[in-house]
């Protein structure tokens, strides 16, 4: 055994998962996860930890793990993290834990998320829940939002001993990990609705079919229905489209709508009831990890998929990890390319997509370098379907039915990074419906801060 | 879940259903819609609300089986429940809005087409128990068709039927009941709300066009969410893109694109009929549906 690599995880044959919906990485079993522990060189000052937005005790659970002793490794875990089966899946570990252990300065780092992943499948599997609170507090918190700032915070208020009821707009408690996140990459029966209903174990209630803003209002909440505390976890639902000629015709959806679709709606499945559109010939437009993810959805439906994005491979927004296992799988990167016109036939439907080269200038305002078009460069991409992940904003519904609550000009909600304090006392908030976009484990950071608030500020009443 | 009530068929296809939904019920106004889902399986089906009784916490939808989730739906009976009945979403008319006094000035037609009688009704019965009178035109195909008539007639200031094949009422299209109004009848409107299938919605609002009047439609669009997430429903409006769940369903009839509306209803035509096809032959089922091999 090589100590400065990592143990190899088993996957699923690009060959063979490019036509299923089956999780794409088989994790590690317990003498793997045994042995990938015993690299941890349990560093007195670890890194990893400052590296994680959630502060999980990662050499203290790896340790457990060596030992073999995966229950309390799970504990340890569950103690800092409501989502562990999910995080060890979905979060850019290479950028955080994994991205500061000591280990990867002279080999591989530690395969933190796989460990992690390891020990909240063994827990699961053995029907183990994370451990409640001792004693009950008098007091009353709503979480408008069931993904994961919303789950994390109700999860940790909770624990606390906080009663706390979340409410979902869509019929299904997840939000993004279950309408956004593809099966093969983060399995809703097993690993979403499993860790669901451990914050509900915690005792938890999830009101479904309730839209914030519409079916009732924060102030309501308040008011009426007697909430002390709310915490605002809604996300940045509305999709953006390029604004160019064309991109009303049939066959161009966003990214949300076709994820949705297959994820929510399970369209993917021959007898499901809500149908999806098949394409030949898909492109995506967009280098994010939705656009990836839409891309590996239509493959596995059947479509040849070109992925079309402005900059180079080196700016792609996506995890490293992502666009290897497009690749794999057969996607095709159509880069430093740029839509500029949606071409239809004669009844309205995508008949290609009409594209100009792009070339690297100037570094822009976010570091990266500024695409610039090639001038006459203009050809057409064959498609009979486009996805557009061009990423989302905020819906205005809550802030706009709530008294005194302030948004800047993106239409973020604003909030102290610390407690997710906003303008209206009692209200706090977190996640993308603060910072815009961003990824599953920030907001769950943000979701952690949001019950600290609202701890400090409950006690002090 | 949301328990039904009550349930009954209006005529031919067309569903009449009073639910049990405590929060839609109180938050809810007319022009408003919620979106059903009848079992773990189920589809999302946008519905408008035809009425609601904030006392009792119900709200009525009306439907019509065009679809093979729709024609499901259609046998659910009272005492059986949807799984979801989330609303109201989408934002009320703009009537709700209007200063009390001034709209009691104001002269008022609405123009109802086939299972869009249902979402004018609540309209009508607001104005009415704000003591507003509108005008209302009811058109249907047949005698048969019609839905809603004696209700409409209890909230209506004057109520024309007509329908297509001259077997009740008046006869022809709405937009000729409104042309001999103005024209022959010495009519005059400040207003007109427009709500029925797309095509029809599409010719009134030529017709008032023509005649100065001002219109509203109430556009219904495909949707999966209905909360402004997936952009399924944008619709084209004065040039501008617009999603109808968060910004409409209403808009200026005057703007809407309606030849892009009509071929973006049509984006699931293929898989619905195929859908359609496989509930229809149920276990005799044996291939034309594309999906289940039966036919390769």
């Amino acid at each position: 055994m090589d100590v400065l690599k990592k143990v190899p995880v088993r996957e699923q044959e690009p060959c063979v998962r490019a036509h299923n919906f089956e999780e794409v990485c088989l994790g590690y079993n317990r003498e793997e996860a045994m042995e990938e522990a015993a690299r941890c060189i349990n560093c007195k000052n670890a890194q990893c930890i400052k590296g994680c937005p959630v502060a999980i005790d990662i050499p203290g659970f790896i340790e457990k793990i060596k030992e073999g002793n995966m229950e309390e490794a799970y504990q340890i875990i569950s103690h800092s993290s409501a989502l562990p089966a999910v995080c060890g899946r979905v979060c850019p570990q290479e950028s955080q834990c994994e991205g500061k252990c000591i280990r990867g300065i002279k080999g591989e780092p530690i395969s933190i998320g796989k460990l992690e992943r390891f020990a909240a499948d063994w827990a699961g599997e053995q029907g183990i829940r994370p451990e409640g609170a001792k004693e009950k507090k008098d007091k009353k918190v709503a979480v408008i939002g069931s993904g994961p700032a919303g789950l994390t915070c109700a999860g940790d208020l909770a624990r606390m001993g906080y009663d706390v009821t979340i409410f979902e707009a869509l019929h299904e408690a997840g939000g993004v990990l279950v309408y956004g996140i593809p099966e093969f990459r983060l399995p809703k029966e097993k690993v979403v609705r499993r860790e669901i209903e451990n914050v509900k174990a915690l005792g938890v209630k999830i009101e479904t079919d309730v839209v914030i803003g519409k079916s009732t209002t924060i102030d309501e909440l308040m008011e009426e229905e007697g909430y002390d505390a709310v915490f605002i976890g809604s996300g940045a639902g509305l999709p953006k489209f390029m604004g160019i000629p064309g991109e009303q015709a049939n066959g161009v959806f966003s990214a949300n709508e076709y994820l949705t679709r297959s994820n929510l709606m399970k369209s993917f499945e021959e007898d499901a009831r809500t149908p999806i559109m098949h394409g030949k010939k898909v492109a995506v437009v967009g280098g994010g990890n939705v656009a990836m993810d839409a891309a590996r959805t239509a493959l596995r439906l059947g479509s040849e998929v070109h992925i079309v994005y402005r900059r180079s491979e080196e700016e792609l927004p996506a995890r490293v990890e992502e666009v290897h296992h497009a690749k794999e799988e057969g996607i095709i990167f159509d880069l430093l390319t740029n839509p500029v016109e949606i071409l239809s036939d004669e009844n309205g439907w995508v008949s290609g997509i009409k594209c100009i080269r792009m070339e690297l200038g100037e570094p822009d305002e976010s570091g990266r370098r500024r695409p610039v078009a090639v001038p006459g460069s203009e050809f057409v991409i064959d498609a009979d379907m486009v996805i557009m992940s061009l990423g989302t904003s905020p819906n205005p519904l809550i802030s706009s039915t709530t008294q005194g609550l302030e948004v800047n000009r993106w239409k973020c909600i604003v909030a102290d990074e610390e407690h997710g304090k906003t303008t209206k006392e009692g209200v706090y908030a977190g996640g993308d419906a603060v910072t815009g976009a961003a990824t599953v484990i920030l907001a769950m950071g943000a979701g952690k801060a949001g019950a600290k608030g609202i701890d400090e500020y409950l006690s002090g009443k | 879940m949301f328990q039904i009530l009550e349930a009954r068929e209006l005529t031919e296809n067309i569903y009449f259903m009073v639910v049990e939904a405590r929060r839609v019920a109180k938050a809810c106004y007319p022009g408003q819609f919620v979106i059903v889902r009848m079992d773990e399986e189920g589809e999302r089906i946008p519905l408008t609300i035809c009425d609601y009784d904030r006392q009792a916490g119900t709200v009525t939808i009306v439907f019509q089986g065009v679809g093979a989730e729709t024609r499901r739906m259609a046998a659910l009976q009272a005492g059986d429940s949807f799984r979801d009945f989330v609303g109201p979403l989408g934002c009320a008319s703009e009537l709700i809005a209007e200063d009390k006094e001034a709209l009691k000035q104001k002269k008022i037609l609405f123009v109802a087409g086939g299972v869009g009688t249902a979402p004018v009704y609540p309209q009508v019965k607001w104005l009415h128990e704000n003591g507003v009178a509108a005008d209302v035109i009811i058109g249907a195909k047949t005698k048969d068709l019609l839905i809603l008539e004696q209700e409409m007639k209890a909230v209506a200031g004057n109520l024309y039927v007509t329908t297509d094949d001259g077997s009740y009422g008046r006869s022809g299209m709405v937009t000729q009941t409104i042309q001999d109004l103005v024209e022959k009848e010495g009519k005059s409107y400040d207003v007109c709300i427009a709500i029925g299938p797309m095509i029809m919605m599409k010719f009134v609002c030529k017709m008032t066009e023509q005649l100065h009047i001002p219109t509203v439609v109430s556009l219904n669009p495909i949707m999966v969410d209905g909360t402004g997430m997936c952009g399924a429903c944008r619709v084209t409006v004065g040039g501008k893109v617009k999603f109808a769940c968060v910004d409409g369903p209403e808009f200026d009839g005057h703007q809407v694109d309606f030849d892009q509306a009509m071929k973006r209803q049509q984006m699931y035509k293929t898989e619905e009929g195929r859908a359609l096809l496989r509930l229809q032959e149920g276990s005799t089922h044996h291939g034309g549906c594309g999906n289940c091999g039966g036919d390769k």
